[in-house]
């Protein structure tokens, strides 16, 4: 078939016209699905603050930095995680796994840090975990919703499910994810033999999957607070923070907290009082 | 025919090592295996029963299993109720294990003889055992 330029002029413009019909034609059928389903669930099971509407529990934590002058509280928290979730200790930083872990105040808060800041938050370790953010990247990417939003704000994590793409690792902003390279049984089995306690009430992980901080569902699902918390209560606070009389609640309105990255909308549920 | 002798003769040692697997174990059946039941929790119980009925857990334990960790897992309800309205902890350490304390006399036992190695152990530890 030939088509003078006339002819064609007329079909582009008469498809132009249907294409804009169909979008059309979408919002008058069905006002709002079409949008909604790019942005599924994204004020759903919010922070507190919209409480009427949002769920009756979301946890949070809060971390009292200044109380970290004393070291020994680091480790004792870090040795409480580790013993609870079987974490293995590998020695590099390449087949590293991160539950909670330390870091300073200008790799922390890259974005406002400043070269005058005062010394004692300067020294200060700070430590790290996964955020449970409100609107988590790494439960976004993952092609098998291995990792989810629980209704109470947990990002939980499902190994049997985890097929070890690390797209979470490539979203989340934190680093807060870590990928079992090799077998975790190995060094653990090493550890072991120096006198390392495993916990038999906690499995350990398989080579190939994703693992990181979850609150300890685990205790929580038993009526007890996450290990880190049991180990040293008066520098993590951990509660709901959709309940407005909580102790974590009560802390952030007393003093100045400061949140992870905040620019880029996640909204993280890990508050450091500073 | 050219070489009729060495042809056959190849043939004949080929065919007989080839199904070598199947004459050296003729008549000599793998005896059926007797998963044991004799641990300290189980022997306390009044009523000797695990969570469901025996035949169940014998044809749908997988299943079973399957389910009750989607739904600890998933749907953050960590209580079964049974067929007669009991509620059961859901966990393959605290709970399956601690009565079936003999991983290697129980679960073992039938994987083994079936030839299946089903991932739990790839993760989940045997709490009765120190050493993984």
């Amino acid at each position: 078939m030939s088509m003078d330029r006339r002819e064609f002029l007329k079909a582009a413009g008469l498809s132009a016209v249907a294409g804009l019909g169909t979008k059309g034609a979408f919002d008058l059928l069905m006002p709002g699905d079409v949008d909604a389903s790019e942005h599924e669930g994204h004020s759903q099971h919010g922070h507190g603050e919209e409480a009427e509407a949002g769920p009756k529990i979301r946890w949070g934590m809060a971390i009292d930095v200044l109380q970290l002058k004393d070291h020994s509280k680091v480790d004792r928290i870090k040795a409480a995680c580790d013993y609870e979730h079987n974490i293995p200790h590998w020695g590099n930083k390449k087949d590293e796994i991160k539950w909670i872990w330390e870091d300073s105040y200008e790799h922390v808060f890259p974005d406002t840090h400043n070269e005058y800041l005062e010394d004692n938050i300067r020294e200060l370790p700070f430590l790290l975990m996964c955020n449970h953010c409100d609107d988590p990247p790494c439960a976004r990417v993952c092609p098998v919703e291995a990792t989810f939003k629980r209704p109470d704000g947990i990002v939980a994590q499902d190994y049997h499910r985890c097929i070890g793409c690390r797209f979470c690792m490539a979203a989340c902003p934190y680093g807060s994810r870590s990928f079992n390279w090799l077998d975790p049984r190995i060094p653990l089995k090493e550890e072991q033999a120096e006198g390392r306690k495993l916990n038999p009430k906690f499995p350990t992980r398989m080579r190939g999957v994703v693992e990181k901080c979850t609150f300890c569902v685990e205790l929580l699902a038993q009526g007890k607070k996450p290990a880190c918390v049991t180990a040293c209560p008066d520098v993590m606070i951990f509660g709901n923070l959709a309940d407005p009389d909580s102790q974590i609640r009560k802390v952030l309105r007393e003093r100045v907290s400061l949140r992870r990255k905040l620019e880029l909308g996640t909204k993280p549920s890990v508050f450091y009082l500073v | 025919m050219y070489d009729t002798g060495k042809v056959i003769t190849g043939l004949v040692i080929f065919v007989g090592l080839f199904t070598f697997a199947f004459w050296y174990n003729a008549g000599k059946a793998a005896p059926r295996p007797e998963p044991k039941l004799d641990t300290p929790e189980i022997q306390k119980m009044a009523k000797k029963q695990c969570i469901e009925t025996k035949q169940f857990m014998v044809t749908e334990h997988m299943q079973l299993l399957n389910h009750l960790r989607d739904q600890a897992l998933r749907d953050g309800n960590r209580w079964y109720v049974n067929s007669q309205g009991e509620k059961i902890w859901i966990s393959l350490q605290n709970t399956c294990l601690k009565c079936h304390s003999n991983k290697k006399d129980f679960c073992d036992k039938c994987h083994n003889y079936a030839g299946v190695s089903p991932y739990c152990w790839d993760c989940h530890i045997d709490p009765n055992r120190s050493e993984l």
